[in-house]
């Protein structure tokens, strides 16, 4: 199939492509939703209906599960086999393996829809699925790096673009991550126990945790951000060099920070010190990045006016920027012991979430689609620029009631009365957080919007494709 | 930790963080044979990179964290077995019970070295120790007149008790009201006091092997008869003739034995519920109540107040 003489055109597999893509949208969908209903379960919490599958407890990891594992890694999935063929010259190492990450990390997700809500769980955050689950990921995830790098291996170009280093890294170390945090002891098909114990057990999750964010969600999404930002802006990558040196030291430092998820707990003192000292330099290799992305644009900085696909591009470098700045910050202990177990963590999630990687994988999406299905360009570029804006509005909202919250929390736990008792109960600082969890709902509320706009407008854009296709009219698309 | 994982924590840190200077440092040169500013001669899918320097301002940036970096492993806990040059410890990590821990806290104090938990327990204790001492001094009855006693002793509730008793101490099942003055273990403040600070364990044995299905029924609803419900009088006349067994800690008439905790079992007052369901599901199966000892937790003088805010829910002038 990928046999092609020197002039013809190379016959790419863009059917897996297509297929993640399309999944994509859906999953954002349906793991936007669950977030939203989880928040609102927050405000009001009879929205469980009494019904055990339906309760926050369960829906929480079907959430962040479904927006991590089946909305993220779709999107890392599909734009990852686009560019590396694109970049590479080359179709993929293999369709058939291909095809097979296609259905087997459907097969994942679905499971995963099925026994999360079931209560099913190994209570490890972002790794909540069980043993049987586990085993199947690692498989598709194996699968997936033998037809990434083996494509990497037959490639027509010179040199390995830097999009690939990134996503190259990124599957590399999430197949380190996963297979280690998972091992457990099956007790029966569905329920197991951690092979690891007490601190040891916390750190070893919380270094796979945070280097899901690292790798997974952030890595991950660097490699799409080099290849659909210069695409889209239509203008040279800023600096080589830079690249070169964010990314060794982004890679290298970010294995090292999962301890700032554990400050003041039974972890050792070393280990915290370690963790937080690397966690602060890590910002400035994180910076790089967003230097890097944003100054593509130098030159085309016009393009934001009329291009809201090139603002979504660059918009998501922005709260990349600001949620690595807050994300060291944060790391620092004497900022820890006031943010930690507040809502200011889930603020700082989403801001990376919902701001760098939904707002990349969207802007990306809108270049893909119409490329995908035979159009020019995506049906509506009015709706694109709706979309923009409900999102962004959306996750300002989010962030800031998390931020008033989260703040608020910290220094109510804290505050403590001429006697030496806290001046507040927990309790109370729950009753003082309704407010900001109506915000952040109404954030959701617009996000979600945005979202289902998108799926509309692709919705016509693969219509009209399929109708042209069908007419024998065929748009050549580079 | 051992020499072999100390050096081995040291040369990782250091080693990463001094690769990545060396890194930094190549990239600030022109290594490639293309002019700065000048395109890169590969090209990507019509992605070309350009071979612009890094920003010098952010190379700043690198060079100020990497300084931090070493300024705050010299300084703390975080090579390895070295111990910083401040000597801070955020707690005395090692220890494996309560004994070491006063020891070591006992230790650490006396010698002033910065271990941070043992210094804000004991300013902490210098500060706000002699507002409870002051309140200890006052017997229980006349603690109860004292309006701010029992306001700092409804905020201790709040923060540790609230928990199993509620906020409005009317407990819920298996945690006691403790607003009706019905009392387990005795509601003078003596035996309030003592309660908090020794714990209690409440153990109702399960009779399912020693009684049938039918012979719970009819305990339950001489039981439930006690306290003056309407109950099948052959149930109740039945299970009377096996109440002998129970009559050991409840007593002949039900009236309990606070000695042992046991309930009175004629007040409708009821622990775990009572239906008839839930009685036979205490006959069944037993039932295991524990309060814990908040000696250790609190200390003495903060349980004298938190006594006093419980005494005062049911002794209220």
């Amino acid at each position: 199939m990928s046999e092609t003489l020197q002039n013809q055109p190379i016959e790419y597999n863009m059917k897996v492509v297509r297929q993640f893509t399309v999944m994509t949208i859906i999953w954002g969908i349906v793991g936007m939703g669950l977030g939203v209903l989880i928040a609102a379960q927050l405000v009001w919490p009879e929205l469980n209906f009494n019904t055990p599958w339906l309760t926050y407890s369960r829906l929480r990891p079907l959430h962040t599960n479904a927006v991590i594992f089946a909305f993220g890694t779709s999107a890392l999935f599909a734009t990852s086999y686009y560019v590396v063929q694109k970049t590479c010259k080359t179709s993929l190492f293999s369709d058939r393996l291909a095809a097979f990450t296609f259905w087997g990390w459907q097969a994942v997700i679905v499971a995963a829809v099925i026994t999360l809500p079931m209560g099913l769980s190994t209570t490890k955050e972002y790794a909540e699925l069980e043993w049987p689950i586990d085993i199947l990921i690692a498989v598709v995830w194996i699968a997936y790096a033998i037809v990434f790098f083996g494509t990497l291996a037959i490639r027509k170009t010179s040199h390995i673009y830097v999009a690939n280093w990134f996503y190259g890294g990124f599957i590399v170390v999430i197949a380190m991550l996963h297979i280690v945090n998972s091992m457990a002891i099956p007790v029966n098909f569905i329920k197991s126990y951690s092979i690891y114990s007490g601190a040891v057990d916390a750190m070893i999750q919380w270094w796979y945790g945070h280097n899901a964010v690292g790798f997974l969600l952030t890595a991950g999404f660097l490699g799409m951000m080099y290849y659909f930002v210069p695409k889209q802006a239509e203008r040279p990558v800023y600096s080589y060099r830079l690249s070169v040196v964010h990314f060794w030291a982004l890679i290298s430092l970010y294995i090292w920070a999962g301890p700032h998820h554990l400050h003041y707990t039974a972890l050792p003192d070393w280990t915290q010190s370690v963790g937080m000292v690397m966690s602060v330099i890590l910002f400035v290799p994180s910076w790089g990045g967003m230097i890097n992305g944003i100054m593509t644009l130098s030159g085309a900085w016009h393009k934001l006016r009329t291009d809201p696909i090139l603002r979504f591009l660059i918009v998501s470098l922005s709260f990349y920027g600001m949620s690595t700045f807050e994300g060291p910050m944060m790391a620092i202990k004497s900022v820890n012991a006031l943010s930690h177990y507040t809502d200011w963590t889930i603020g700082h999630v989403h801001s990376g979430a919902l701001g760098w990687v939904a707002m990349i994988t969207i802007g990306s999406m809108y270049f893909l689609v119409p490329r995908l299905f035979n159009q020019k360009q995506i049906h509506s570029i009015k709706l694109v620029n709706v979309h923009f804006w409900l999102h962004t509005i959306g996750v300002v909202f989010y962030i800031v009631s998390m931020w008033i919250s989260g703040v608020m929390q910290g220094l109510m736990w804290r505050a403590t009365n001429a006697d030496g008792t806290l001046t507040y109960s927990f309790v109370e600082s729950v009753q003082a957080s309704y407010p900001f969890w109506t915000g952040r709902f109404i954030g959701g509320v617009f996000i979600i919007t945005g979202m289902l706009l998108m799926a509309y407008n692709c919705y016509q854009t693969i219509r009209a494709g399929r109708r042209e296709t069908a007419a024998g009219n065929i748009v050549q698309t580079a | 930790m051992s020499n072999f994982w100390s050096a081995w924590i040291i040369v990782l840190t250091l080693g990463l963080l001094f690769a990545l200077i060396w890194l930094l440092r190549w990239n600030m040169k022109n290594y490639t044979d293309v002019d700065e500013g000048q395109e890169m001669d590969h090209e990507f899918d019509g992605i070309v990179e350009v071979n612009n320097p890094l920003p010098k301002w952010w190379t700043y940036l690198f060079w100020a964290c990497f300084a931090w970096g070493f300024v705050y492993l010299a300084l703390y806990p975080g090579l390895g077995k070295f111990d910083g040059l401040l000597g801070w410890k955020s707690s005395n990590q090692d220890v494996q019970s309560l004994a070491e821990s006063r020891a070591a806290m006992d230790a650490s104090n006396s010698e002033g070295s910065i271990v941070q938990y043992d210094r804000e327990v004991r300013d902490a204790e210098e500060e706000f120790g002699p507002i409870f001492e002051a309140y200890a001094q006052t017997p229980i009855p006349e603690l109860i007149k004292n309006e701010d006693a029992l306001e700092v002793g409804q905020r201790l509730f709040l923060q540790n008790c609230s928990q199993c008793h509620g906020s409005n101490a009317m407990g819920g099942p298996g945690f006691p009201n403790l607003t009706d003055n019905d009392w387990l273990y005795g509601g003078t403040p003596h035996d309030i006091k003592t309660t908090l600070l020794n714990g209690r364990q409440g153990n109702m044995p399960a009779w399912s092997d020693q009684f049938s299905d039918q012979e719970i029924t009819e305990l339950a609803n001489y039981v439930a008869s006690l306290s003056g419900r309407e109950r099948d009088p052959e149930l109740v006349a039945a299970g009377k003739k096996n109440f002998a067994v129970c009559s050991a800690c409840h007593g002949p008439n039900g009236k309990g034995n606070q000695q042992l905790g046991a309930p009175n079992l004629t007040d409708n007052v009821w622990l775990y519920g009572g239906s008839i369901a839930a009685i036979e599901e205490t006959l069944h199966y037993g039932r295991n109540g524990v309060m814990p000892a908040w000696k250790d937790i609190l200390g003495e003088d903060k349980i004298h107040v938190v006594s006093a805010y419980i005494y005062s829910l049911s002794n209220d002038e």
